[in-house]
């Protein structure tokens, strides 16, 4: 377990990308089996251990330390892991000693389910600090060292001296702790064989458009189609095989039987997974909310099917028949995918349609005001890019609708948790109103994000200079008409709220800029956001 | 007599009303009392000070001349009465000339610790602990996640890793007052004999230190021409912290960053602020040393000053001590 720790710890904090591939190999080439595996596994997401959750972790401490002391350090350290790992004490007198990687996991896959929280506490009570952190991130998953699946996919690719396509194409056929993948890799035995021809291939992701992002870009160099508020899917019917896939590549064949069964083309598509009727039936697509009640099913009755129907909105085809198309142009692959489309049921399949403009304008302005309310944005697609996975920024980028903006005044400021915990990153922000026949500032939300390290830097400087008050971890600030800190908020929706004192709630605020040239009697008031809400209730 | 009656937290500070004094006050006042020479206690502009000798040298050196109206020093151990108050000054293991403050009258007595450590340190006196009836303590550690490990041990890490990298340059912030004298005179006593090299913000307080009979060694002043990386290939160079964020740190070949703090035991404050190699060194006590000394002293009541007030309070009540945080503004609870 000590070599795995140390490798977490050093990815942890080492910020270059090649670096991080340099330790990632180093550890594969030098690790022995299983270990290596359930290391990838643990790195790559794809080891599970179902009996161990991050609740059992915290019981079994809190059999020895007092909850509210556990609360605050688990709130200060912002990591379940990490902070078990500092203040968890073993009994007196208990030998320490490391165990490999492999036999923590398959002792765990052994245990069964009445045994578990004996056996998670004796090795909690055996390791010691570093190696107790590096098995806890295992046991409950989610290592988040800042290396993606792709990245230790890349360092595999180097360590076997392969193209990275090749462990893609490879990986969803394999499972932990991946002997014949390591084989391989080491020059000691064969390739693997693929488990199932309709593997999942890793989607192309986009980019958000961020500021000066479409500068000095041609807009005839890009095409445009909708966003649709679905579920991103991967469907493949390959060498008589049908799978449906999540974005992620997890199977969700088993929910969604008419569109599986309505797939009779051979090839593997892209598309968004939506509820409603197809453009092609002229029948309105449904919301987000409706394509939930068919998500994380087992199974789907018949009366649901009817009631909520679902499809496919096609945005990309990966293979045309077996023939890989992924190298070609978007153009080129677009002509394909409409072909295929056209041929396919039009019940259960349409084509994403392309939104014509001619310059970055109007599309800002087609953006903001989208036909359709199951659209959340657009987006961007180089007419010469080839499907490429992973998330690249350049080819493709998103472009959601504008959501609302304010200018409000901090008025109080606390600490963040875990990174963010010695700075001062969650802010009270308020708008302006008359309260007793005085111009007031109330507070109407909160935001912890959407600030730049530099920006919080500046915000945490302001909280510390200028703290007015301080009630437990709340500090009140300064906000007076003609001293204060301006902010512009921007949030995705605003309802009415019997909750909240200002009688607003904000859906998804967070601090878009810094409005230091503003002073606090520049900000909004609060009408404005109760127009906010007329204005759409009106609609 | 009721102890909120001989000192309670006011806006500028810790106030005395029967000697009208402040202790580490925030804001000027005519008479104030300070622990150590960290800027967040020791301030310019007061009336009179009373501190030890260390203490007023140090604020001297920052402040200039003129820090305060008048100045005077107090022994360690020796007592002063102010208007009918007992004042004594008692080492706290701190930083150099850092002392807790002991006020007393009509039999109550309370200390005040300012920032405080139990480990040892060869840059200074080390912390007695003293019988009272109020303790007030400093919280910058306590949670029950900080177990400072042995400062040794960090120190060989950094050690290790200078013979691993030899080519790149170990660049290791430190606060200027305390930490980086600490830090150079671990690195001597682990044997390392080489240069080390400082950021000018340094230089006036090591030399200070070493007029103490502070022994630092070769320390040179880390400035180059532009055409010189070569020279701080393989060396330690140590800043403040905040040199690390502007242009000063970007001249060095290949820098390591390092950083000695208390703060460096958890992962994602290393990450956020770009260090790959931690040096967890505290010069405050981490949880087990505040709940023993506590424990050591036993006073009637805990009073809690900046930094993590609430769960030490918490601890108190757990053990039926009578507790309260004493939520003073103006003090870096980060301060380290």
């Amino acid at each position: 377990m000590h070599a795995f720790a140390e490798l977490l710890d050093r990815l942890v904090l080492s910020p270059q990308r090649n670096s991080k591939i340099r330790l990632l190999v180093d550890y594969f080439r030098t690790a022995p089996d299983p270990d290596r595996g359930y290391a990838l596994a643990a790195i790559a997401g794809t080891l599970s251990l179902s009996t161990v959750k991050p609740a059992m972790i915290r019981d079994l401490l809190l059999e020895r330390m007092d909850p509210v002391l556990f609360q605050y350090s688990y709130d200060y350290v912002g990591d379940l892991a990490e902070t078990v790992s500092l203040v968890w004490e073993p009994p007196a007198g208990t030998v320490q000693a490391d165990i490999p990687l492999g036999e923590a996991v398959e002792r765990l896959q052994r245990t069964g389910r009445a045994d578990v929280r004996s056996v998670v506490r004796d090795m909690l009570d055996r390791l010691d600090t570093p190696a107790r952190f590096a098995f806890l991130k295992l046991v409950t998953g989610g290592l988040r060292i800042g290396v993606s699946a792709r990245l230790a996919k890349q360092a595999l690719a180097e360590m076997g001296d392969k193209d990275a396509s090749e462990i893609e194409t490879l990986w969803h056929g394999l499972s932990p702790p991946y002997l014949p993948l390591f084989l391989w890799l080491s020059g000691e035995g064969e390739k693997p064989a693929l488990s199932t021809p309709a593997v999942f291939h890793s989607v192309m992701l986009a980019n958000p458009v961020g500021e000066g992002d479409l500068d000095g870009l041609d807009p005839n160099d890009f095409a445009a189609e909708w966003k649709w508020d679905g579920i991103r899917v991967q469907l493949a019917n390959i060498g008589g095989t049908r799978r449906l896939y999540s974005r992620s590549g997890d199977e969700i064949s088993s929910a969604f039987p008419d569109v599986l069964e309505a797939a009779d083309f051979t090839g593997v598509i892209d598309g968004e997974l939506l509820v409603g009727g197809t453009a092609r039936t002229n029948r309105q697509t449904r919301s987000f909310s409706d394509l939930q009640q068919r998500l994380n099913r087992k199974t789907v009755g018949q009366k649901l099917i009817d009631s909520h129907p679902a499809f496919i909105r096609a945005y990309d085809v990966l293979f045309a028949g077996e023939r890989d198309v992924r190298p070609e142009s978007f153009v080129e692959r677009r002509a394909l995918l409409t072909d295929l489309v056209e041929q396919a049921s039009p019940q259960h399949f349409d084509l994403s349609p392309l939104v014509p403009f001619s310059s970055w304008d109007e599309l800002d302005r087609l953006r903001a005001d989208p036909p359709d309310p199951v659209i959340e944005g657009i987006m961007l697609k180089r007419l010469d890019s080839p499907y490429t996975p992973g998330r690249i920024k350049g080819p493709w980028f998103k472009w959601k609708r504008a959501p609302y903006n304010i200018d409000a005044v901090l008025l109080y400021a606390q600490r963040g948790h875990g990174k963010r915990s010695s700075y001062y990153s969650d802010f009270t922000f308020g708008a302006w109103t008359v309260v007793d026949g005085k111009e007031t500032l109330v507070p109407v939300g909160k935001a912890y994000f959407g600030f730049t390290d530099a920006e919080l830097e500046i915000l945490d400087r302001f909280v510390r200079d200028n703290t007015t008050e301080r009630f437990g971890p709340v500090r009140a600030l300064r906000a007076e008409p003609d001293f204060g800190f301006v902010v512009e908020v921007a949030f995705e929706g605003i309802n009415r709220s019997t909750r909240h004192k200002s009688g607003v709630a904000m859906r998804f605020p967070r601090i878009a800029r810094l409005r230091q040239d503003k002073l606090p009697r520049d900000a909004d008031r609060l009408e404005t956001l109760l127009a906010m809400i007329e204005t759409r209730e009106s609609t | 007599m009721k102890p909120d009656a001989l000192l309670y937290p006011a806006p500028k500070g810790l106030y005395c009303p029967i000697g009208d004094f402040y202790i580490d006050p925030v804001q000027p006042v005519e008479r104030a009392l300070i622990t150590h020479g960290h800027s967040d206690h020791a301030r310019s502009g007061h009336g009179q000070v009373l501190a030890t000798r260390e203490t007023l040298d140090i604020m001297g050196i920052r402040y200039g001349d003129g820090f305060c109206g008048t100045s005077q020093p107090i022994a360690l151990g020796e007592t002063l009465t102010v208007d009918g108050v007992d004042v004594s000054f008692h080492p706290a293991g701190h930083v150099l000339g850092s002392a807790q403050i002991s006020v007393r009258t009509q039999g109550t007595r309370i200390v005040v610790s300012g920032d405080y450590k139990r480990r040892r340190d060869p840059t200074c006196a080390g912390f007695e602990p003293v019988s009272c009836d109020v303790f007030i303590t400093e919280a910058t550690f306590g949670l029950p996640v900080f177990h400072h490990p042995d400062d040794r041990a960090e120190t060989r890490k950094l050690l290790t890793s200078l013979t691993q990298f030899p080519e790149r340059t170990h660049v290791v912030g430190a606060y200027a007052l305390g930490k980086a004298q600490r830090v150079i005179a671990l690195l001597r006593e682990a044997g390392y004999d080489e240069p080390i090299f400082i950021h000018g913000a340094l230089q006036r307080l090591c030399d200070y230190y070493q007029t103490q009979a502070i022994e630092l060694g070769d320390l040179r002043p880390a400035t180059l021409a532009a055409d010189e990386k070569q020279d701080f290939r393989g060396t330690i160079v140590i800043g403040p912290p905040a040199a690390f964020a502007d242009r000063w740190s970007r001249r060095f070949a290949d820098p390591i960053a390092s950083f000695a703090s208390g703060w460096m035991l958890i992962r994602q404050r290393a990450k956020q602020r770009g260090v790959e190699l931690p040096l967890v060194i505290s010069d405050h006590c981490d949880w087990a040393e505040l709940t023993q000394t506590i424990t050591e002293i036993a006073p009637a009541e805990v009073w809690v000053t900046h930094g993590r007030e609430e769960a030490l309070v918490r601890w108190c009540e757990l053990q039926g001590i009578a507790a309260r945080p004493l939520h003073l503004v103006g003090y870096d609870d980060e301060g380290e």
